[in-house]
């Protein structure tokens, strides 16, 4: 017998939101971790290390995130020879999969400072690490901040793709929902309005912070 | 014994000789102003001095000690030499304040207290001291040029460098970064410089050193090489900058 929308199924799509939350949360936090080292290796002058970086990016950004997903549950099943949850295999996906972007979006930034701010600051005596913490980074992290954050919304929205392995984030739930109430035009809009409620006010914030640094700076802006 | 010393210094870039068997002294106390043309390796020099640049062969010595070029070693080195860019190179994420007390606290390790300090004098140096919790964006060209040289001056180095500081900067705010040049020549700082200005060249500088193809074609006090150029390369070059430059040049001498 069919079941139509209401409040336990609502309830039933918020619980699911915070996977989807969660999981962004983990990728972002990991990625960012990763995409770090990726970033700095990138940037120095030992050439190996720029290739095993630029290998890692070319892999992760030129294949689907899917496919990784695949990869990563299947391979992980394969490797413990039995079924294994979900979880384990996006979070790891989709760590690795933040880490290559976020990694790509940071070196953009880091490259982008004047190399004439090195020069200074090398001039000055400051050691690699602290021309990097003082003068490098600071200013790096004011350019990489629309990008990180477009990169976080597209992040929120891509993790949706975890539903295909069964994990059951918003989609999946508003998949299983729409199964028992044959209703996709009120589920769909709702699991969407759902993702907006998120991403937004990311935006939003994101254009505060870089607002709010360039009074910092000294910059006047014409909005 | 000088206080630098190079010594047949050469470089290239490619096929491109920038120095060739350059030899140079400066004792401390000493201002020596490098002019010539553009491209004619005045910039590549300084940038050899304090490591910028590695030269292909030739012999720098510091203090009396070939200068190495190891990280270290050029830390070492850079504690002790200062250098002023053109473009003023302050970091436009501090203040004022952090610009300057930014290295000698983290490379040298000075207490905070100190370095406020030492900010506040180099400021009153300059004349900005009023400027010291501004961002550099919010300061003139002449200004952050002059904020730039109280930061150099900070790590308290015994030798400073300047390459075309006055270049970028509108002519109106030339005068106020030259004054502060002079007062660092009268108060016996050693300097080199590479400029422009040849009135201040004149002026402050006890050795002009007229570089030409990446070579030390002339060498003198000020009074000689103005007025009694020996090449025709320097001759030219006065001529071409200074079209009264000799009639003045003259008169003073």
């Amino acid at each position: 017998m069919n079941r139509s929308f209401g409040l336990s199924e609502f309830i039933y799509l918020l619980a699911a939101l915070r996977w989807t939350l969660l999981l962004s949360l983990i990728a972002f936090v990991g990625g960012g971790l990763v995409g770090f080292v990726i970033a700095i290796l990138r940037t120095t002058n030992s050439r190996v290390l720029r290739l095993l970086t630029v290998g890692y990016i070319q892999l992760f950004q030129g294949t689907p995130v899917l496919m990784q997903l695949f990869l990563f549950y299947y391979g992980l099943a394969v490797l413990y020879n039995m079924q294994v949850d979900a979880w384990p295999a996006v979070a790891l996906a989709f760590t690795l999969y933040a880490g290559a972007f976020l990694g790509e979006i940071w070196r953009g930034s880091i490259q982008a400072i004047p190399r004439t701010q090195w020069e200074a600051s090398a001039c000055l005596s400051l050691s690699y690490i602290q021309q990097l913490r003082f003068v490098i980074l600071p200013q790096a992290m004011r350019l990489s901040i629309p990008p990180t954050v477009g990169f976080l919304v597209q992040l929120v929205k891509g993790t949706s793709i975890a539903a295909i392995i069964g994990f059951v984030e918003l989609t999946r739930a508003g998949q299983l929902i729409v199964n028992v109430t044959f209703q996709p035009m009120i589920v769909y809009p709702i699991v969407a309005a759902l993702y907006f409620a998120v991403c937004w006010p990311l935006s939003l914030f994101s254009r505060t912070l870089e607002r709010r640094i360039d009074a910092d700076l000294g910059i006047k802006r014409h909005l | 014994m000088p206080i630098l010393a190079l010594n047949g210094i050469c470089k290239r870039f490619g096929s491109h000789v920038a120095l060739e068997d350059v030899s140079l002294t400066i004792e401390s106390g000493e201002v020596i102003a490098i002019i010539g043309r553009s491209g004619s390796g005045k910039t590549t020099l300084l940038r050899c001095i304090n490591g910028l640049e590695i030269p292909d062969s030739g012999k720098i010595l510091f203090d009396g000690r070939p200068v190495q070029h190891t990280r270290a070693a050029l830390r070492a080195l850079r504690r002790d030499i200062g250098i002023v860019f053109q473009s003023f190179n302050l970091f436009p994420h501090l203040t004022v304040e952090r610009n300057i007390t930014l290295a000698p606290m983290v490379a040298k390790g000075v207490s905070l207290a100190d370095a406020r300090q030492r900010a506040r004098d180099v400021l009153r140096q300059v004349d900005l001291e009023d400027k010291i919790d501004a961002v550099p964006l919010q300061l003139s060209g002449g200004q952050q040029q002059r904020v730039a040289i109280a930061r150099s001056l900070a790590m308290q180095p015994r030798l400073m460098l300047f390459d075309e500081i006055t270049s970028a900067l509108d002519p109106e705010l030339v005068g106020e970064v030259i004054n502060v040049l002079e007062k660092l020549a009268t108060e016996g700082m050693t300097m080199i410089l590479v400029t422009h200005e040849m009135g201040f060249a004149r002026a402050a500088a006890d050795t002009i050193v007229f570089m030409h193809q990446g070579r030390v074609w002339e060498k003198g006090p000020p009074s000689q090489l103005f007025t009694a150029p020996t090449t025709a390369e320097l001759a030219n070059f006065i001529d071409a900058i200074l079209p009264v430059g000799r009639v003045v040049a003259d008169g003073v001498g």
